[in-house]
């Protein structure tokens, strides 16, 4: 069992932030993520995108973001749990909560604060007919182990950077990896591109465009896909079939833990806290509502900041607090670091 | 500058006429989002996620498709000829009368 202050669902922006406004108040932070990596939808979707409305960055990109808010809130040593999706919450008696991944990780916090933006990415499934009944069977949607690949046949379908990668990675690892697209064109990385170009004069990678795949064949075991390219239907024997179209933010299992929800998102009190109509449990960023509601990272920064007072109140509601300034108080890290300002030189005028 | 109708049928099929500003740089997308209708928009506009597919079906002159558009709806679902991302298409006094439709969520 993780054992955490506060237990923030999700790892964005604000989710990261709260993290270090959490730290000041000497409370610890441990987070949950469906994807992979830190960073939501800034590190996910557009990490090479600059963000102009950042107070204090003119111009900064969504990746590099990411990287100094994990940079800021180093000293607060947060932990985290990637790649699992926040299933169950349970109240226990304290009036702390247990939540569950769909892994089974278990996290008790007495704070929950969700910042889950849209909702946690799933995979984008394409609209074939026995998709579902070869999952698990043949058809994955997220590499999860490679080597569940090697010696095997793959077909990979998408045109971005995920299909790209790892039509390049699985190259060196699989029997056989063929790489279907609807363009010729691909959106991803140039050097990914041309890196697929290269496999291809190889014949390490087979490149079947503009073509899609229409239906799958099998018995338990995916066996084939049937590919449809121009006006010609080719037959490709596989073992395995990986549709990376990109993912999809859903809302998903937190929609149905009792939060009062509208519009597809949590409702708070503004007035106040962010605080949901369950006491204990926190929405801030993207993933809440209130009248007058703006979705910006700015917003969730401030949603973040308030939200970490009241969580203190709420886990230590005897205690005298006072909000302090960093320039007056620097920072001490869980880690035994400590910045703070220079002195200043005190120098007399004879 | 004035404002101009645009009939919006959402994912219900219900036709939603709506006034559309030519002066704050909106796009169909954004327009969709301020009547409240279900549009995603998740990328917020970068044409790097097709959530705010629609379809067009008037025949008005809309901005040429430029490839990152092109290339993200090669990758959507229920796509169509006359499929365009929504927030590629900025509101313009020329699209009077413009008569869309929200494509399936997906």
């Amino acid at each position: 069992m993780i054992k955490t202050d506060i237990l923030i669902i999700g790892a964005g922006p604000t989710g990261l932030f709260a993290v270090f406004e959490a730290g000041l108040l000497k409370l610890k932070c441990h987070l949950i993520d469906a994807l992979p990596q830190p960073g939501g939808q800034c590190a996910e979707i557009y990490p090479k995108k600059p963000i102009y409305d950042i107070p204090g960055f003119p111009e900064v990109l969504a990746g590099d973001l990411v990287d100094n808010l994990m940079e800021q809130i180093k000293p607060f040593d947060p932990g985290f749990t990637l790649g699992e999706r926040a299933e169950t919450i349970e109240k226990q008696e304290d009036g702390s909560f247990i939540v569950t991944t769909n892994k089974g990780t278990k996290h008790h916090a007495p704070v929950v604060a969700i910042a889950g933006g849209l909702g946690s990415f799933e995979p984008r499934k394409p609209l074939l007919e026995n998709l579902d009944k070869f999952e698990d069977k043949g058809v994955a949607y997220i590499i999860r182990d490679p080597e569940v690949y090697r010696n095997k046949k793959v077909v990979i379908a998408g045109g971005g950077d995920s299909a790209l990668d790892w039509s390049i990675f699985l190259a060196d690892v699989a029997a056989e990896v063929t790489l279907i697209h609807r363009r010729n064109e691909f959106r991803g990385a140039l050097d990914s591109v041309e890196k697929v170009e290269e496999l291809k004069k190889l014949g390490r990678i087979n490149l079947i465009t503009p073509a899609e795949i229409t239906s799958l064949q099998g018995g338990d075991h995916l066996e084939g896909v049937t590919i449809s390219r121009e006006d010609e239907e080719i037959f490709l024997e596989t073992d395995y079939f990986i549709p990376l179209f990109g993912l999809s933010p859903k809302l998903g299992p937190i929609g149905n833990w009792g939060l009062e929800i509208e519009k597809n998102a949590i409702k708070v009190d503004n007035t106040l806290d962010y605080q949901t109509n369950i006491p204990g449990i926190y929405a801030i960023g993207d993933v809440n509502t209130y009248p007058g509601k703006l979705k910006l990272i700015l917003c969730g920064f401030h949603e973040a900041t308030l939200m970490c007072q009241s969580a203190y109140k709420r886990i230590y509601p005897d205690k005298r607090y006072v909000m302090k300034y960093t320039t007056v108080s620097g920072i001490d890290g869980f880690d035994g670091s400590r910045k703070e300002a220079e002195k200043a030189v005190i120098k007399s005028i004879n | 500058m004035s404002d101009i109708n645009i009939k919006i049928t959402d994912r219900e099929g219900k036709v939603h006429e709506v006034l559309a500003p030519t002066d704050m740089g909106m796009n169909l997308m954004e327009l969709c989002k301020a009547y409240e209708l279900p549009v995603e928009g998740t990328c917020g506009g970068m044409a790097m996620c097709a959530s705010c597919q629609i379809y067009v079906h008037t025949d008005h002159t809309l901005p040429e498709m430029s490839m990152d558009e092109d290339l993200m709806l090669a990758e959507a679902f229920h796509v169509k000829n006359n499929s365009r991302l929504g927030c590629q298409i900025q509101i313009t006094e020329e699209l009077e009368g413009l008569e869309i439709e929200i494509a399936p969520e997906v």
